[in-house]
């Protein structure tokens, strides 16, 4: 146990960084970039928690991740503790201190960022949930007595797996309904290995088990069964839907159908849900990247994960095509310093009017044209304006399009009486996730849009809160 | 896991599959399909078009021809065995109304895609032409099962080993020159098969279904790797279809991104059959051997 500095001491302290792979190994392989702080590393960075008597951090996190106490935790020693005390508000720890724009949350409340560097929380939290999976002394919460209530969720991404590990917890019989072969929605084949394993998935995925969260893939809410039915003849008293933002969002262009081009979702999804980057066992294909040059429309993380991908497949050129500026870039900004450390190169202020392709029906190129920035538009961020006559050919192979995704519509389309806004997206109340049907809740990017992890877990648990307590009082 | 309650060959390399699946059988329709996945660690995703379903039993009836890695590996499973993922059923049902006579063409394996639709057509009071295309006799299939459910079944052969020698747009050719009325026709088949006969009937304005076979992955919308251009817009075959109208398909994109991963394909079939051979010569020597290294 390292004894605790006086609080003036702990400002001195920098920052810890995280150590990461060297940039031009990393590039050629799918292996995880960050590599995680050692038990040194997080008690220094540890000591530098101020232990304020309201903890802003806290207030920051969309789950409410008791951030002081888990902090005192690592400066004991008790990492498993620390591990405990963050999964009592987090089912994902391993996940969240890997994909959270820590920066924008719990980080950038902490007191300490406005005149330091904010605590590494995500680091911390990181180090706790390695630490206690490599023990595997998994410390799970306790479940309430049985209640005897069945609750569907249906999709299994971070907003369906934190309602599904709360509403265990309080002692419901709570199924997780997946379209997919496998659990973890955007966390399986969205986000690439080299950002998140999937082992870290599976390894929290079994943890929920452990819960007593029951899992069911292969159903397709709407398709293999209806939400009538999930109700009237399977017997749920209230369902869950957490089934994403999943619609590729396409440009529209002339082009678009040649064979090379595709939608981030699918490129990612063959990559990291079917396993393409392992060319050697895996039986889904991925056009070939290998020596050729890649081109990602786009500038979120999305956008990075799949120029990423590319490089890492092998490709010679690999390209960021943005229609603004670097400062106006919605990716977190760790991505874009990876990204650019790795080899990607950057074409901000171009945006892709035209797609090219031979006889066969394969993509050789793409009509660029140059942008400048001009008054700001509704965002906020400054128009951009095309610059007339300077456009011009640069050949591809391969483009994947990563300019945002849509509300799928499969459950809303079969689900009478459920109120949908004009994006599609379902219309839930923003306190309780109520839709306009009984016993139906709606969280995550399905009624927010396309957001981040930690912000559909929080939706999940609002959720989780709000189906309970309809549950225990039958009153909607 | 969906485990194989009946397997057994129609014709060479094309295998009838018989697979539990409550769900799937229960709330199918006429022109849905299923996305099957054989091996549970690096499986590709596949459509299959479910060709009927049991719901007393539980089972869904796939017929799969052998033509990739996938198919072949479905080809070779014996009853008992399982499939890792069967989901489903996805896609539009088939449009089933009363539209007077219709006209069913199936070509090759494209008779078992069709075949569910006709049984539905049928059901619905149509007058059912049936047109199945062939290259030889030994490679028909279904043919008690489209005789039962049609009115008129013509079979046209490559070679002329059955029914008539030729194509299965000159015999709807003839039907119409012989002035027969014909209110509606679902063609279902290679592409450059339901693109010609979209040419026939474009000229006299017989509304004309297709169902599309791209390539997808996950088969609910999510991808958009099965995109076609129909009417000039950009269609997902998996949920807007996979049944288009067929005088609005372009064809041409769709034949070209169906070869998009042809060298991938070859590679992998070579692969498999490598080890297919491999196991036929350790099975010889010991056979002894587990159920999971039989070859057909």
């Amino acid at each position: 146990m390292a004894e605790r500095l006086p609080p003036k001491e702990r400002t001195k302290v920098p920052r810890q960084e995280m150590p990461e792979r060297d940039a031009q190994e990393r590039a050629c392989n799918f292996d995880e970039v960050n590599l995680g702080f050692e038990s040194a590393l997080a008690e220094k960075e540890a000591q530098r928690c101020l232990s304020c008597t309201d903890p802003k951090c806290m207030h920051g996190c969309p789950v409410g991740v008791q951030v002081r106490e888990f902090v005192d935790l690592v400066l004991e020693g008790n990492y498993l503790d620390a591990a405990a005390k963050i999964r009592e508000d987090n089912v994902l720890p391993a996940v969240t201190g890997r994909v959270c724009p820590q920066e924008n949350q719990c980080e950038g409340a902490c007191i300490l960022s406005k005149r330091f560097a904010p605590l590494a929380i995500g680091h911390l939290e990181r180090f706790v949930a390695d630490y206690e999976r490599a023990t595997g002394q998994v410390g799970l919460p306790e479940r309430a007595p049985a209640t005897g209530k069945k609750v569907a969720v249906v999709g299994s991404g971070p907003a369906g797996l934190s309602c599904a590990g709360d509403l265990t917890l309080k002692g419901h019989d709570v199924t997780v309904l997946e379209a997919l072969h496998e659990i973890g929605g955007v966390l399986v084949y969205g986000i690439p290995e080299f950002r998140l394993p999937k082992e870290i998935v599976r390894g929290e995925v079994e943890n929920l088990r452990r819960m007593g969260v029951e899992f069911e893939t292969n159903v397709v809410v709407g398709k293999t069964v209806t939400m009538d039915e999930l109700f009237d003849e399977e017997g749920y008293e209230a369902v869950f839907i957490a089934t994403g933002a999943g619609l590729p969002r396409f440009m529209n262009l002339p082009g678009e159908h040649l064979g090379g081009v595709y939608s981030a979702n699918e490129f990612l999804t063959r990559v990291n849900l079917m396993k393409a980057y392992d060319t050697e066992h895996s039986d889904s294909p991925i056009y070939e990247c290998r020596d050729r040059n890649v081109a990602v429309m786009g500038g979120g993380n999305t956008a990075m994960d799949a120029v990423r991908s590319a490089l890492r497949l092998g490709a010679k050129n690999a390209y960021i095509v943005y229609r603004r500026g670097e400062e106006e870039m919605p990716a977190r900004t760790e991505e874009v310093h990876h990204a650019r450390d790795e080899g990607v190169q950057f074409m901000n202020l171009h945006n892709p009017i035209e797609f090219l392709g031979n006889d066969e029906g394969y993509l050789t190129g793409v009509q660029l044209i140059k942008m400048e920035l001009g008054e700001p538009d509704d965002s906020g961020r400054r128009r951009p304006v095309p610059i007339e006559g300077s456009e011009f050919v640069m050949p591809i192979d391969v483009a994947v399009i990563a300019i945002g995704t849509g509300a799928n519509p499969l459950v809303q389309a079969s689900t009478p009486g459920l109120d949908t806004n004009k994006w599609g997206y379902i219309v839930a109340d923003d306190q309780t996730l109520r839709t306009s049907r009984r016993g139906v809740f709606a969280g995550g990017d399905i009624v927010s849009g396309a957001a981040t992890v930690i912000l559909a877990m929080g939706a999940g648990r609002t959720a989780a809160k709000s189906i309970h307590q309809y549950l225990e009082t039958g009153v909607w | 896991m969906f485990v194989v309650t009946e397997a057994r060959t129609l014709a060479p390399d094309i295998r009838l599959i018989r697979v539990g699946a409550p769900r799937i059988a229960r709330r199918r329709q006429a022109g849905q399909f299923v996305i099957v996945r054989v091996d549970a660690e690096f499986g590709e995703r596949i459509p299959l078009t479910i060709a009927d379903s049991d719901e007393d039993d539980g089972t869904i009836t796939l017929i799969v021809q052998g033509v990739g890695k996938t198919t072949k590996l479905l080809n070779m499973l014996q009853p008992g065995e399982t499939i890792a993922d069967v989901v489903g059923p996805l896609g539009q049902p088939s449009d089933i109304r009363n539209f007077g006579t219709v006209v069913v063409v199936g070509g090759g394996v494209g008779t078992a895609i069709a075949y569910p639709t006709a049984v539905a057509l049928k059901r619905a009071g149509n007058h059912v032409i049936g047109i199945v295309g062939a290259r030889t006799k030994d490679i028909l299939i279904l043919e008690q099962e489209m005789g039962a459910t049609t009115d008129e079944l013509y079979f046209m052969t490559d070679d002329g080993s059955y029914g008539e020698r030729g194509f299965v747009t000159q015999k709807l050719q003839s039907l119409l020159e012989e002035g027969r009325n014909i209110d509606h026709v679902l063609a279902i088949g290679p592409i450059p098969m339901m693109q010609a006969i979209a040419d026939v009937t474009r000229p006299r304005d017989i509304s004309t279904i297709v169902s599309l076979n791209p390539i997808m992955v996950d088969g609910t919308g999510m991808c958009g790797g099965c995109r076609v251009l129909v009417g000039g817009q950009s269609k997902f075959a998996c949920v807007d279809g996979p049944e288009f109208d067929a005088h609005d398909v372009d064809f041409t994109i769709l034949a070209q991104r169906n070869t998009m991963y042809r060298r991938h394909e070859r590679g992998a079939l070579e692969q498999l059959e490598l080890t297919s051979e491999h196991c036929c010569q350790l099975r010889l020597q010991h056979p002894d051997v587990g159920p999971d290294v039989q070859a057909p």
